[in-house]
Formats: C-alpha cells, sequence, structure tokens
C-alpha cells in the first residue's frame, strides 16, 4: 500500500487515470451496447464524449452548471449515471419545459444519438448505473407476469395505482402512469429512482424481477378492456360518476317521459 | 259472451270463491295515483332493488365465501400461480368462467349504485316538498333506515370479493371500530375473530350481505310501501286538489302498465350499463394483502363523503389514562355520520316543533315557498359534496393539474364556510321567486310586446295569467311565526324560558317569506 500511495501525486497519474476510466466505460458499453450498436472505439468514444458535452453545454448547463455540478435551481449530474439521463432526456422530461413540481413525460427534444452522446458524457463524469442492453431487457423469456403482478402491487402500486396509470402525491407531484413507456425506460427508472420516485436498488428487485415487473406492465398495456369501457381504470370515482351521470340521467328521463300527459 | 270472456269469468269465479279476492281487488285495483315523474323516483331504487335480488341469487351459486388460501389456476393469466383466498379466486371464475358471469357481477354493482343514486334523488323529492310531514314521519324515518342499511349493506357487498381495494376498506372499518373509546379493540377483535384480516369476517359478512340484510330490506320496504298505500299518496298542489282527495290515474290499467314498463326499463339500463361499462375490475386490484395498498383507493360513491371527511381530519389525538383517543377518525368517522343521519331522522319532529303544525298534510309544499327547509336541504347537500369531492382529492388532483394539498384545504375551509353561503343564497333564491310569483299573480305574464302610449310613453303589455295557475302561485298557506308568550296570563314566567326563545327564533325564521297575493291586492290593483 505505501508503494501504490507514493505514486499517488505522480504526473502520469491523472492521465492514466482517464484513460483508465475511458477504457472502463468503453468495455461497459461496448458490452452493454453489444446488441444494439457494434462496439466503440477509443476514439469513437471520446469524440462521442466531446458530442456530448458539447451538447450538455449549450442545453444543459445553465441549469447544472457548465461542470454538471449542479446549482440552485438543479441537482448535480456527477455521479448519475447514463440510465439516469436516458430516463430523463429520451423521455422528453429533461430539458424541462418550466420550473414547475415535476418534469413531465412529452415529446423529447434531442434525438437518440444526441442522447447517447449526453449520457456518454455524464457517465464520463463519475460511475453511475448504465444504460440496460437489449440482451438485459428480454422480459417476455426472463418474466413472470403473475409474479410482476405480486411485485407492482407490493412496490408501485401505492403512487402508480392498482392498474399503473398513476396517482397523487403531495403538493402537486404526482406518480405517472407506466402505460406506453418503453421497457427501457421502466427499467432505467427502477434502478436511477427519478424524481420522487424511490431507486430500488438489484438487492431489493434483483433484475430478474424487474424484467418480471416490466411483463406485468406490458400484460396489463395489453389487457382487452374486459367488461366494457374501463373508465380509466382508476377505481369507484369514475364510476360513481358514470352513475350520476348516464345511470340516473337515462332513469330519471324515462321517469318524466312517463309521467307526461298524453296530448 | 264470448268464449274467451265466459273462460276468463269462470276462472275469476273460481279463484274468488275460495279466496274471497274480489272485493279486495275491486277496491284496491282502482285505487288512485298521482302522476308525476318525481313519484317515480322511488320506484327506480325499488326495481333495482329487484334487480339486486334477482343478479345477487345467481352470484351465490358460484361464490365461496371463505378465506381459505388457494392457488389460482383460472384462465387469467397475470394471476395464475398466486395465492389468495377463495373468495377472490371464486369471483374471477364469476367473472371468467362461469358464462354470463362476468355481465350479472357488472349488473348487479350498477344495479347497487344505482339503488342508493335512487334512495337518495327520491330522498331529495319527499324532503324538498315536505311530503314528511304528519302522517308520514314513521315512513320518512324508515326510508332514512333504508338509506343507512343500503349503504351498510353495499359496503359489505363490494367488500366480499377480498381484493386489493375491497381489504383496504375493511381495514379502515376495522380502524373506525377500533377508534371507539374504551370497548374499540374489543369490538374489532369480535368482528373480526381475532386479529385483522383473519379468516372469519368474510364469511361473517356473507351472511349479513345476504340472508340479514336483504330480509331487513324486505321487511322495512313492505312496510314503507303498505303505509303509502295506506296513507294514500301526496300530491302536487293544482286545481281540484285538496287535502281529502287524490287527483290522478287508477292502478289497473294505467299504473300497472306504467309500473310494470318502467321496471323493465330500468332493469335494461342497468344491464346496458353492465354490458358496456366495466365496474369493479377486481382482476385488476389483485388478491388482498395487508401489506400492499394502490394510489387512488376510493369507496363506492355512496360512503366516498365518508372517505373525504375522514381524509381532511387534522391529525388530533389525545391521551388519557394511558388510553388513546384518536378525535381525527372518531369525529370524521362516527360523530359527524352519527349526528347527521340522527338529525335527518328526527327533522320532521324538528319542523313540526318549530312551527307548532301539528295538522296533517297531503298536498305537496312547492320548495320555494318553504324557504328555510329549502336552504337546510341545499346546506345539507352542500356539506355532502364537499366531503364527496375530497373522498376523491387525489383522483381530482391527477385529472385537473392541482395539488392534492389545495384541495384538502378547499375542503377543510369549505365544509365550514360553503353550506352557510348555500344557506344563505337558496333562502334568498326562494324569496324572490316567492316575489315573481306575486309579482305574476297581480300583474300578469310579460309578453314583450312594447306599446306607445298617445302621449309618447312606452309600456309593455302583460297578460293575466290563467286562473289555474294563479291558484296555483296563490293556494299556499303563510302562516304567522309562533307568538310565545314568556309569562303567563298573571305574569308569572313559564319554564323553559330559554328553550321557548330559540323555539320562538326558528319559528320566525322558518316563517320569513314574501306575502302572497291575495284577492285586495289584486282590487286595489285593478282600481288605479
Amino acid at each position: 500500500m505505501k508503494r501504490l500511495s507514493r505514486f499517488r501525486r505522480h504526473r502520469a497519474v491523472a492521465p492514466l487515470l482517464l484513460v483508465l476510466a475511458l477504457f472502463s466505460i468503453g468495455t461497459t458499453f461496448s458490452v452493454a451496447g453489444a446488441a444494439t450498436s457494434s462496439p466503440l472505439t477509443a476514439a469513437e468514444r471520446s469524440a462521442l464524449i466531446d458530442e456530448g458535452q458539447r451538447i450538455f453545454l449549450k442545453g444543459c448547463s445553465s441549469c447544472h452548471g457548465l461542470n454538471a455540478e449542479g446549482g440552485a435551481i438543479a441537482p448535480s449530474l456527477i455521479g448519475v449515471g447514463a440510465a439516469s439521463v436516458d430516463f430523463q432526456v429520451a423521455t422528453g422530461r429533461m430539458p424541462m419545459a418550466d420550473m414547475s413540481t415535476q418534469a413531465m413525460r412529452k415529446t423529447p427534444v434531442y434525438d437518440e444519438k444526441e442522447v447517447e452522446a449526453l449520457a456518454a458524457y455524464v457517465a464520463s463524469l463519475a460511475p453511475g448505473p448504465g444504460i440496460p442492453g437489449e440482451e438485459h431487457l428480454n422480459y417476455e423469456r426472463d418474466g413472470s407476469t403473475a409474479e410482476g403482478g405480486e411485485l407492482f402491487r407490493t412496490n408501485c402500486a401505492m403512487c402508480h395505482n392498482f392498474a399503473g396509470q398513476g396517482g397523487a402525491l403531495t403538493q402537486g407531484k404526482y406518480a405517472p402512469t407506466v402505460m406506453g413507456v418503453t421497457p427501457r425506460h421502466i427499467y432505467e427508472a427502477m434502478i436511477t429512482g427519478p424524481q420522487s420516485m424511490p431507486v430500488f436498488s438489484d438487492k431489493t428487485i434483483t433484475p430478474e424481477e424487474k424484467l418480471s415487473i416490466i411483463k406485468w406492465i406490458k400484460a396489463a398495456e395489453n389487457e382487452p378492456q374486459l367488461g366494457g369501457a374501463a373508465l380509466g381504470r382508476v377505481g369507484p370515482v369514475t364510476e360513481g360518476l358514470l352513475v350520476w351521470t348516464l345511470g340516473l340521467g337515462m332513469l330519471v328521463g324515462v321517469a318524466v317521459w312517463l309521467a307526461m300527459k298524453a296530448r | 259472451m264470448t268464449a274467451r270472456e265466459r273462460i276468463a269469468g269462470s276462472v275469476a269465479n273460481y279463484v274468488d270463491e275460495r279466496t274471497g279476492a274480489a272485493k279486495w281487488m275491486k277496491k284496491n285495483l282502482t285505487k288512485v295515483f298521482p302522476d308525476h315523474w318525481s313519484f317515480l323516483l322511488g320506484e327506480i331504487a325499488l326495481y333495482s332493488f329487484v334487480i339486486l335480488l334477482l343478479s345477487g341469487t345467481f352470484l351465490t351459486f358460484w361464490f365461496d365465501p371463505s378465506q381459505r388460501e388457494v392457488i389460482y389456476d383460472g384462465s387469467y393469466e397475470p394471476l395464475q400461480g398466486l395465492e389468495m383466498s377463495a373468495a377472490y379466486a371464486s369471483t374471477l371464475d364469476i367473472s371468467f368462467e362461469i358464462r354470463g358471469g362476468l355481465l350479472m357481477r357488472q349488473i348487479h354493482h350498477w344495479a347497487a349504485l344505482i339503488f342508493m343514486a335512487a334512495i337518495v334523488v327520491h330522498l331529495m323529492r319527499v324532503y324538498f316538498t315536505g311530503a314528511f310531514r304528519k302522517p308520514r314521519e314513521f315512513n320518512w324515518i324508515i326510508g332514512v333506515g333504508l338509506l343507512t342499511l343500503g349503504i351498510v349493506e353495499g359496503f359489505l357487498g363490494y367488500s366480499l370479493p377480498d381484493d386489493l381495494l375491497s381489504g383496504t376498506g375493511i381495514r379502515i372499518a376495522e380502524a373506525i371500530i377500533q377508534a371507539l373509546p374504551l370497548v374499540g379493540s374489543y369490538l374489532a377483535f369480535f368482528a373480526f375473530g381475532g386479529a385483522f384480516p383473519g379468516e372469519a369476517f368474510i364469511p361473517r359478512i356473507y351472511t349479513v350481505h345476504v340472508l340479514l340484510l336483504p330480509g331487513a330490506f324486505l321487511a322495512l320496504i313492505t312496510v314503507h310501501l303498505m303505509l303509502v298505500w295506506y296513507q294514500k299518496h301526496t300530491q302536487y298542489p293544482g286545481p281540484g286538489r285538496t287535502e281529502k282527495n287524490v287527483v290522478g290515474y287508477p292502478l289497473l290499467p294505467v299504473y300497472m302498465a306504467k309500473a310494470g314498463g318502467f321496471f323493465f326499463i330500468v332493469f335494461g339500463v342497468t344491464a346496458f350499463l353492465g354490458a358496456v361499462a366495466s365496474i369493479n375490475p377486481i382482476w385488476l386490484y389483485g388478491p388482498y394483502t395487508p401489506a400492499q395498498i394502490s394510489a387512488g383507493s376510493q369507496p363506492d360513491w355512496y360512503m366516498g363523503w365518508l372517505d373525504g371527511l375522514v381524509r381532511m381530519a387534522p391529525p388530533l389525538e389525545s391521551y388519557i389514562f394511558g388510553y388513546t383517543i384518536p378525535w381525527n377518525i372518531l369525529i370524521p368517522g362516527l360523530i359527524v355520520p352519527g349526528i347527521l343521519f340522527t338529525g335527518m331522522a328526527l327533522y320532521p319532529f324538528i319542523e313540526s316543533w318549530i312551527t307548532g303544525d301539528k295538522r296533517e298534510h297531503h298536498i305537496l309544499d312547492r320548495p320555494r315557498n318553504a324557504p328555510n327547509r329549502t336552504a337546510l336541504g341545499v346546506m345539507s347537500l352542500t356539506f355532502m359534496l364537499v366531503a364527496l369531492i375530497n373522498g376523491g382529492n387525489d383522483i381530482i388532483a391527477t385529472t385537473f393539474d392541482l395539488t392534492i394539498n389545495q384541495i384538502m384545504w378547499f375542503s377543510r375551509i369549505g365544509i365550514f364556510v360553503l353550506p352557510p353561503i348555500a344557506f344563505v343564497i337558496t333562502k334568498r333564491l326562494c324569496l324572490s321567486l316567492q316575489r315573481a310569483d306575486r309579482e305574476l299573480v297581480l300583474h300578469g305574464r310579460e309578453t314583450g310586446r312594447l306599446v306607445m302610449m298617445p302621449h309618447g310613453e312606452f309600456v309593455e303589455v302583460h297578460e293575466p295569467i290563467s286562473p289555474e295557475k294563479a291558484w296555483l302561485l296563490t293556494q299556499h298557506e303563510q302562516n304567522p311565526p309562533l307568538a310565545l308568550e314568556e309569562s303567563d296570563l298573571r305574569g308569572v314566567r313559564r319554564p323553559g324560558v330559554l328553550k321557548n326563545k330559540l323555539r320562538a327564533h326558528m319559528s320566525k325564521a322558518h316563517a320569513v317569506s314574501v306575502p302572497k297575493a291575495t284577492a285586495d291586492d289584486l282590487k286595489e290593483i285593478e282600481h288605479h
């Protein structure tokens, strides 16, 4: 140890570490992103990070700081990882449209390539959760719908509602609907805990269990409206509304008609 | 006599010789009922009850009211292989395996919501027209009893499937029982046969839901209708209608046809809802386990106000002699509903005490002619509506981009402020309508026709209203407030001065009205 610590302040350490970091990120990405793209060379990776930094300085730094160190109105992005960037930017949450309570899902501002570059840049600042590769997202093969339902009801339904339709939190915050979200983004949300959501680490919910949850969400999404119009799948409030408007409306209408004098 | 008439005659004769029914039938089949759409609201409730009995019987054929654990192996894939109670599994089977089962379940549930809604609108009609006055006070109390039992029956009914939502409701019911000082925890243990959730509760509420309460309903509805029959139906004021007669159509054939047809229409509307709109999708809620909960867990609408009251209660608790008294549950969950329903049941007696009116009433009031009563009714409905809105505060927050905290504070303040405002506005509206009635009688209808007089003045031509209309607008009584002497003839103060003062004060408020147009007023105007 002593010998090692003696070299700590050596001139060559910083560049060496940088190379090591770039190398490790590069390998991580080449492994993680193998299914979608061919592995990047170190030069390509470095170009990608430069491109990401350029986008960052232009579109993100006014809130998150020139070195992503955060500021009064936005958190530091050092160590949030590529998964976080991919979730926030590719679902359109970032950049925020306005500084309201919560960033909402909207049409993304950046395209896939730009998101990739941004993610690479932020990931290069410090290690953090990476973007799960396609081979880690094969929920059809690795997940179980019934188990996913149990896990969803135990861990997610308290905010996202029993059918994943979303629900209200305090002070205008809300848990958004999980319908129509890509499996990758659901997975990223679980491992990064965006906004009010807690992080569900692999110790709390294993990767296979995460895939089960995704499989159940997809099953709920594709479930036909059994028993007629689903009324938003939010429980008895809409049922009560329907009975007082359409139900009683029809019945009172008929009563008025029945009691009309024949002319 | 045709052959058909001969056969009908001999059948009728056969029955009459053995039962003596002819005399009774002759008297009662020609009984006259007044005609008005608002008199059919109670019928909607009655017919939904019949639908509930029929569809409920169907459901009992397959429902297994047991909390025994089973492994689901039915056809709904997302739940296959999960542990659940037999009650939940059998409800899934009714929904997915039994032919027509899901439709019947949905008809049963929609009929329950319609039943309760019809009871409420029927109650509103009875209240706002003063139909609860002597001699119908008992029937009013029976009606309040039916409403209360309906809330309990509905709650027990949707608790039976043992799904995640209803289990949450039972958990809240248990908390409300536990909130009772001293006896609460014992009562809860008694009801659940041990700790929550146990295995006893669903079998127990099943017996109550399908046997005890329907029996009570049948008995109370029978008495309710027999009293209507015996006391005769009230009628709206109109020419030829008095306190001593009933103007309308005979039971046979007119009302038999109308009521019979209306039953099928109510059944049709309920079946339509059951066919096109999903209700209580228990397969999405999942089986109940105490460790789980869903966002936006609400009760059915008729319990929603109660949930809303509990949601808005600030966290108040006292600790007395080592006991916790949870006011935040006790007040909204038991005390306020207790006061509301007791007050509602006693209202006919309270009003008659205030007005000193002990006479029989068979002609209904127009709501505007009883401003205080109408205002009190609107005030109560406003209270309920604010509570109901808060019961759905999370759904409203996400739907309309509001914050749940804003809605809660709106409700906390609104529940105290809005009802009195509604009272004042309604009372002023009633008095304005009375004034309009008076104008209409004295000056006639505005025709919108402007005429220029020879000297250049413009006047609008008014047409006198029909005598029938004029009678309708002037038939009501306007009684002066009670005159309560503070001391008797010898100058000795009567007992209960405070009580009398309160009574006199309320009587005065109750008697506030715009003087109705009289024949003298009309003469005076014609004089000009």
